[in-house]
């Protein structure tokens, strides 16, 4: 694996900007006849400040892609690191530690904790990296206001609609001010006006400078918040285009 | 994370109070028998505990309980006086016979003669009358609380407790009620009526041995187990200290009742339902919240911190149920102990009960964190 990694960094010269770099990524489920592949040799990088979608048809190896980028899953061939590191080569603490500090996750589902508040939602990350309670909730309101839900900050998840669910989502995705943030089909659970709304907060308060976003959408009404669209499908990438229109062509 | 832990367990007031419910039925059940069951074990021997006055108990070397119908020769009372390190000694009788109550209620009774001379072996706690009162013309002493139960005219009308001053009759023999005594309650249910040592041969049936126990305190700066082991020698004797005496009676009732396969079974399956129902509703409790506890990893918690919290919620739902149910036991307690039922927490109790409930919280974290462990981070992504 060392040797691997030596060869494409000799090939690849340093580039301090990529947030994320993938080549030749390979992985399978399962083994013998029920053996499945997933990823057949991702090639695939992300810039530091960049907004790009990962797009594809269902099955296609986008949720095993962004898990291995995100170290949640060991991927079996080929070179993925992450601002740098490289999470297969790290302890599985090293790896929660490193996830825990750099990457901002939001999901499709939102999965914000029921009985936790808005506020107490969004401090989760800080709270896992160890900061002080009273001092996270201080900062978790101060980044819901950041997302307009200031005055909902004491709001469970239930008195919440889809839209603020999903502002809370993203609010706990930044709170720790991560280099990355994950996002997996954060609009599919929307109308479309709130998916637009939620799109726009995402360029607008989560692209600061030098943070990338890895969205996995099949919601094309999306495409034209992307700097770069990734077009997966059987476990390859099959193109990268930077506007919706190619994408079509 | 501790304070997340906390909320998700609270949070969900339901499963919370389920939770807790669970771990305090079993902990209620497994303390409560299990204090019913020390205070009839312990009632074996408050007869023993309450004749306070002698050092030894001498009986036949056959008798192996305090009821044994097992009497000794009457020349046995010289020959333990002739002991060396014996003070003194004193016969007693105790035997079961019939009786008749003034309303001509028939109920079996526990005859306990004692020394006429020395009064050695009479109730040391009188209510009405005295202890000298035995001395007079066919006296009995009858327990306060088995005169109102036990004791009762049922057949009276209206009907009421038998009470110092009624006539009553004893194995076809007049007695008259002189005094009412209090003592401890025994595990052996039968009315205990006091007399003296010569009344109650008259009263019971002829036999050729007489005395059931003799009394024996020892002299000053004597050891009780040196006495009774010369005591021993004698053929047809033991003698036994109250401790050894108590043993001997309670090791019996467990062997001979099955008090201790009751208690036992029902302690069991109090711990069983209540492990499984706590049980049960903690993995569930984890199991519903497996997607939440997968986010958690994905967002950088570690397997340390994820065990943490889930042994913080079990410990805390296993300490308030655990509280709760000894609380619970405890007021049963004092509800029993206001209607005479047999009920004693030594600090063993508890101790035993926090065991059985750290094990049932032990084995449903342990199988829930099996499954938090093992669970892939990436089902976040399975929507």
């Amino acid at each position: 694996m060392t040797s691997i990694i030596a060869e494409y960094q000799s090939v690849i010269p340093a580039e301090p900007e990529l947030a994320v770099l993938c080549r030749g990524v390979t992985k399978s489920y399962g083994t013998g006849a029920g053996k499945v592949t997933a990823l057949r040799g991702i090639d695939l990088t992300v810039r530091s400040g960049e907004l790009l979608m990962l797009v594809g048809p269902s099955g296609c190896g986008k949720t095993t892609l962004i898990s291995c980028i995100a170290g949640i899953l060991d991927h079996d061939d080929g070179v993925c690191t992450v601002l740098g590191h490289d999470f297969k080569a790290m302890s599985q603490g090293e790896r929660t530690r490193l996830r825990g500090k750099t990457l901002g996750f939001v999901f499709q589902a939102f999965n914000l904790l029921p009985t936790l508040n808005a506020a107490e939602n969004v401090a989760v990350p800080l709270l896992i990296n160890g900061m002080p309670r009273t001092r996270a909730i201080v900062k978790a309101k101060e980044i819901l206001a950041h997302v307009g839900l200031g005055e909902r900050h004491s709001s469970l998840p239930r008195q919440l609609s889809g839209g603020q669910q999903q502002r809370v989502a993203i609010a706990r995705a930044l709170v720790h001010d991560p280099k990355i943030i994950v996002c997996d089909e954060p609009t599919s659970a929307l109308d479309h006006e709130t998916g637009h709304q939620v799109m726009e907060m995402l360029r607008e308060v989560a692209m600061t400078s030098g943070r990338s976003l890895v969205i996995v959408t099949h919601d094309a009404r999306i495409f034209e918040f992307a700097d770069r669209i990734a077009q997966m499908d059987d476990g390859v990438i099959q193109k990268v285009v930077d506007s919706p229109s190619e994408l079509n062509h | 994370m501790n304070f997340v832990a906390m909320r998700m367990l609270i949070g969900d007031r339901l499963k919370y109070l389920s939770l807790v419910a669970g771990l305090a039925f079993a902990a209620l059940l497994v303390t409560q028998q299990a204090s019913i069951f020390c205070g009839y074990a312990l009632r074996t021997g408050s007869w023993i505990h309450d004749e306070t006055c002698c050092d030894l108990w001498v009986m036949n070397d056959q008798a192996d309980f305090t009821e044994a119908n097992k009497p000794i020769l009457d020349t046995a009372l010289n020959r333990v006086r002739g002991v060396r390190g014996v003070l003194w000694a004193v016969p007693m009788y105790r035997g079961y016979l019939k009786c008749r109550l003034p309303d001509g209620t028939q109920t079996t009774i526990r005859m306990i003669g004692v020394d006429d001379a020395t009064l050695m072996g009479a109730p040391a706690e009188m209510v009405e009358g005295k202890t000298s009162d035995l001395r007079r013309d066919r006296a009995v002493f009858v327990n306060f609380d088995q005169a109102k139960d036990g004791l009762e005219l049922k057949r009276a009308d209206p009907p009421r407790p038998l009470r110092v001053g009624d006539s009553i009759a004893i194995n076809d023999h007049d007695a008259v009620v002189a005094g009412t005594y209090r003592a401890t309650p025994e595990f052996f249910w039968e009315p205990v009526i006091y007399t003296t040592f010569t009344r109650a041969l008259t009263m019971a049936p002829d036999e050729r041995r007489t005395t059931s126990f003799v009394l024996v305190k020892v002299r000053p700066g004597v050891e009780a187990a040196e006495v009774a082991a010369r005591i021993a020698l004698i053929p047809g004797l033991k003698a036994l200290t109250n401790r050894e005496f108590t043993d001997m009676t309670l090791n019996y009732v467990l062997k001979k009742t099955g008090i201790l396969v009751n208690f036992g079974l029902t302690i069991g399956l109090g711990f069983l339902i209540g492990a499984l129902v706590s049980g049960q509703t903690l993995y569930t409790f984890m199991l519903d919240n497996l997607k939440h506890f997968a986010a958690l990893k994905a967002m950088g918690a570690g397997n340390f911190a994820i065990a943490r919290m889930v042994g913080l919620q079990t410990a805390w739902a296993g300490g308030i149920g655990y509280g709760l149910g000894v609380g619970g036991a405890c007021i049963t307690g004092i509800i029993f102990s206001r209607i005479g039922l047999a009920f004693e927490m030594p600090w063993q109790i508890p101790v035993m009960g926090a065991g059985a409930i750290a094990f049932c919280c032990f084995a449903a974290a342990a199988f829930s964190l099996i499954r938090v462990i093992r669970l892939d981070p990436a089902v976040v992504f399975k929507g």
